[in-house]
């Protein structure tokens, strides 16, 4: 039989390319899969700045885990709860892995909210959650908005099998970003005119790729907005525990317990995850909590096709019941990620670099448009792939986080070691530094900044990657 | 800004609405009757016995074995491997130790009649994962795929209710043992085609859930032919291979592959779960293995929804490579299973009760048809009410399986101890005795 008959066997879902790993974005991580750098065996390979890992506190938790044996099913002290644990498959989750995510959950939020544990409901990963929500809110060729810049992945977690549509809304530099009440109306009054029923608003608090947390006001404006249109909200609040510096954190949960007269509680919908805030993306512990019951009751029975596995689940329960490790942890950790934000960005504006004031996550959005031949998507994607091949650093361009504005690129910084950071940033301020004495390169806008810093834009400085696609030799596409 | 206390009704998805998520049928039922008043040998000896509950617990003291003595090594991972390292690994190809530890450990439970290749092993968390993952794969939103009966209930949850996609049944009965035919494969193909329902697939079960009986090889052959002949797929659920009594008695769709050289192996692809072979429900560990490239690449690329802990990965790698457990595992795991099996049969047949000649599974297929006063639905769903109820035992009715026999259930006998199952051998011994004074 041919092979294209035998390609139609498989269903558009299967054929189409919702997956999202046909993006010209595999450059980057070619480049980082084919010269990975390494401190003493490969010195001048690519360093991976594309991937918003946190390794910055693992060693606490190893620590933790080292002291507490019993946590571990699979240790001498541990394996009498063995069976009981292996055969535990109960979709409600183990009530104590319920309980310690709503206490850790509380705690991340300064205890200003509360969280029932019975709303918990479990989910392949973040990713699992996102899509479980999709199913329960929309039908195929309905809508969600979200602000732009986003989380490349959303495209494929929201849509893909789904049937779903994201429309974006778009944010720009001149109010940094933020969400306003105009822009929410845009995009919405443009979904009804082009007759696309629109179900939902997603946010992502704090911001990937921005870095930045929302404030009460703006938040209060969305809750408003989605109460008026009788329209979901959904917040990925995965983030929420890499706050580093003020203004704190406040979540949804916050506004919806606090003016249950204005907000609908019923169209409020939390996504969580211990991917990043505990640096755990292997064990695919992902949270749904909705405070609509049907919702959650719908969730939970979805939550079939995407369980944590139990030997996880206890092992999470045990640690985050661990009330003294969590606070010492969620300090340390936060510290720990300051330090490391502080280091770069100053550094970086040491040599002209500037990025968005942020507080949050585990990368900084850098600025790079006065380095653009001109204002356009190619030009950043020539600034990017020009710079993946020479600096050899790999970071994230802005427009594949589908941001308006080219020239932005987003840096992470808490997946790598000390040693590594030194490299990174000397490798930026060389080809800064150098870069200045020798002219050349017109920019096009010059700003008053630019009078001392002429740029070559050859390649240097940082590139990224964001969706990594599929490698054919290793690793999935880890999106961050 | 103020909103009225009228709050708008709030809107969720078709999908959300459904009830194809299964949750009101019958066998879920039942299942309700055993929390509110579980059996225990002590506590509550009069309780509700669960035998509706396709576990396995017979072999866990060799698993807990293995842990005690090489606790080192399954908790993640030898020296050099440390926590942070499994903890921060996503990648949805899965650890390639842990790949190779299922190639390995399925073809063990083949005897070795079948290779596989851990370059085509795509986890997922579950079989019920797989399964549906699968069926977004190979059939479109309004498309089918022929099932043959009696089949597992969840699989209307998880080839259904997110995905769109119809189940055709292919009708199997008694007169031959419930054996698929090629006749009940044509006639619901062409059933379908006359209502203009696309079929994409077969999806067959081997071992068979709920009959405890393993496909002959025949069969595979015809089923086989059957999906080529229509250009269709063929989805192999052998979730139930390690737990056939007899090595030799089960044959996977992998080695008739194998004896054709791998022709139209393209259209075939196999789902398998630890859940029942090694009884680890709890750790979602599935697995797709598919001889089509793009299924696997693709099948990879969805399972980022829905992959296995990598801590479990971890743990399983361990156990499941050490060939000299897995080997002694495999071998006891069928013998107490096979022994339970002969329990639970001599003790219904002691009552008056046959049950469908098995060799596989962990449970049996019990024929109660005689008691019916009529062959009917109503009648079946009376009788499991009362043996709910009255006999206190929580059993599948064939009708939940969508058997078109009346009068069928499936016992499931390897989730309790042997003095349980004596405890509902006696029950059910004392209420035949009482049904035959009574009449």
């Amino acid at each position: 039989m041919e092979h294209n008959m035998k390609q139609q066997l498989l269903s558009r879902i299967a054929t189409n390319d919702g997956h999202g790993e046909n993006s010209p974005y595999f450059d980057g991580w070619k480049a980082y899969d084919s010269d990975p750098f390494h401190p003493t065996n490969n010195p001048n390979g690519v360093i991976q700045m594309g991937l918003a890992e946190n390794q910055l506190s693992s060693d606490l938790i190893q620590e933790w885990v080292v002291k507490n044996p019993t946590a571990s099913i699979c240790t001498a002290e541990g394996v009498n709860d063995f069976k009981d644990i292996a055969i535990f498959q109960d979709y409600h989750g183990l009530p104590k892995f319920r309980q310690a995510v709503a206490r850790f959950m509380e705690k991340v939020r300064g205890d200003k909210v509360s969280f029932d544990p019975d709303r918990i409901v479990m989910s392949g990963g973040a990713t699992g959650a996102q899509e479980t929500l999709a199913f329960c809110l929309a039908d195929p060729g309905e809508a969600f908005l979200v602000p732009t810049p986003y989380y490349p992945a959303f495209d494929r977690d929201l849509r893909w099998r789904t049937g779903v549509q994201l429309l974006p809304i778009v944010c720009e530099s001149s109010n940094d970003f933020k969400l306003t009440r105009e822009s929410l109306e845009t995009a919405y009054n443009k979904a009804q005119e082009s007759n696309i029923s629109v179900k939902g608003l997603l946010l992502n608090n704090p911001s990937n790729p921005l870095g930045t947390v929302m404030d009460r006001e703006t938040l209060q404006e969305a809750a408003n907005f989605i109460t008026e249109k009788n329209i979901h909200l959904v917040c990925d609040e995965i983030y929420a525990a890499t706050v580093f510096s003020q203004p704190g954190f406040i979540s949804i949960a916050e506004i919806v317990q606090e003016s249950l007269s204005k907000i609908n509680p019923e169209l409020v919908h939390i996504i969580y995850s211990l991917s990043k805030d505990l640096g755990f993306p292997g064990f695919r512990v992902g949270i749904l909590y909705s405070f609509n019951d049907a919702v959650m009751n719908c969730a939970r029975k979805m939550s079939s096709f995407g369980l944590v596995s139990t030997q996880t689940q206890k092992l999470i329960a045990e640690m985050l019941s661990d009330e003294m490790f969590v606070e010492r942890f969620i300090a340390e950790s936060s510290e720990r990620l300051s330090k490391r934000y502080n280091y770069f960005t100053r550094g970086l504006s040491q040599v002209g670099i500037g990025s968005l004031n942020s507080n949050a996550g585990l990368y900084f959005w850098m600025d790079l448009r006065r380095l653009l031949k001109e204002q356009t998507t190619d030009a950043e994607m020539e600034l990017w792939r020009v710079i993946i091949n020479e600096v050899k650093l790999n970071v994230s361009p802005g427009s594949s986080f589908h941001c308006s504005e080219p020239g932005w690129f987003r840096v992470c910084f808490a997946n790598m070691d000390d040693e590594t950071v030194h490299v990174a940033l000397r490798r930026i301020r060389n080809f800064v530094l150098q870069d200045k004495s020798a002219t050349k390169k017109q920019c096009r806008r010059r700003s008053k900044l630019e009078i001392s810093l002429s740029f070559r834009r050859r390649d240097e400085i940082m590139i990224g990657n964001v969706l990594s696609p599929h490698s054919p030799m290793s690793s999935s596409p880890l999106v961050q | 800004m103020a909103i009225g206390i009228d709050k708008k009704s709030v809107s969720l998805s078709k999908v959300a609405i459904s009830d194809t998520h299964g949750e009101d049928s019958p066998y879920f039922a039942g299942w309700k009757a055993y929390d509110e008043n579980p059996y225990d040998e002590t506590s509550n000896p009069s309780g509700v016995i669960q035998m509706g509950l396709a576990e396995n617990q017979v072999s866990f003291d060799l698993l807990e074995d293995y842990l005690e003595k090489h606790s080192a090594s399954s908790n993640f991972g030898s020296k050099s491997s440390t926590f942070r390292e499994n903890a921060l690994f996503q990648d949805y190809h899965g650890l390639l130790s842990f790949r190779k530890a299922m190639a390995s450990f399925m073809e063990q439970i083949r005897g070795g009649r079948a290779k596989f290749n851990p370059e085509r092993v795509v986890i997922t968390a579950g079989a019920t994962a797989a399964n549906e993952l699968l069926t977004f794969i190979l059939a479109n939103p309004g498309d089918a795929l022929l099932v043959p009966t009696p089949y597992y209930p969840g699989f209307d949850r998880d080839l259904r209710w997110r995905t769109g996609v119809k189940i055709v049944l292919v009708h199997c009965d008694s007169s031959n043992n419930f054996q698929i035919t090629q006749e009940a494969l044509e006639a619901a193909y062409a059933d379908a085609e006359s209502q203009n329902i696309k079929i994409r697939g077969v999806l067959i079960t081997n071992p068979s859930n709920p009959l405890g009986a393993t496909i002959q090889r025949q069969a595979l052959e015809k089923i086989l032919d059957f999906a080529t002949e229509k250009n269709i797929h063929l989805v192999s659920d052998e979730i139930y291979s390690g737990s056939s009594f007899f090595s030799d008695e089960f044959v996977s769709i992998a080695e008739i592959l194998e004896a054709r050289n791998y022709q139209e192996a393209e259209r075939v692809h196999i789902v398998y779960s630890l859940s029942k072979d090694l009884g680890l429900p709890g750790f979602r560990v599935g697995t797709i293995y598919s001889y089509n490239d793009n299924v696997v690449t693709t099948a990879r690329r969805m399972s980022s929804f829905t992959l296995i802990s990598s801590q479990t990965q971890q743990l399983l790698a361990c156990m499941l490579s050490d060939k000299n457990f897995t080997d002694n595992y495999i071998e006891t795991n069928r013998k107490r299973l096979r022994k339970r099996y002969q329990m639970i049969v001599d003790g219904l047949r002691k009552a008056g009760i046959n049950c469908l000649d098995g060799n596989a599974g962990l449970f049996c297929w019990m024929n109660l048809s005689p008691l019916l006063e009529k062959p009917t639905l109503e009648c079946e769903l009376n009788l499991w009410k009362k043996i709910l109820h009255e006999v206190k035992l929580n059993i599948s009715p064939g009708s939940s399986c969508h058997c078109s026999e009346p009068g069928w259930f499936r016992v499931c006998f390897a989730n309790m101890s042997e003095q349980t199952l004596q405890v509902a051998l006696q029950r059910i011994h004392n209420f035949m005795e009482r049904r035959n004074s009574v009449s």
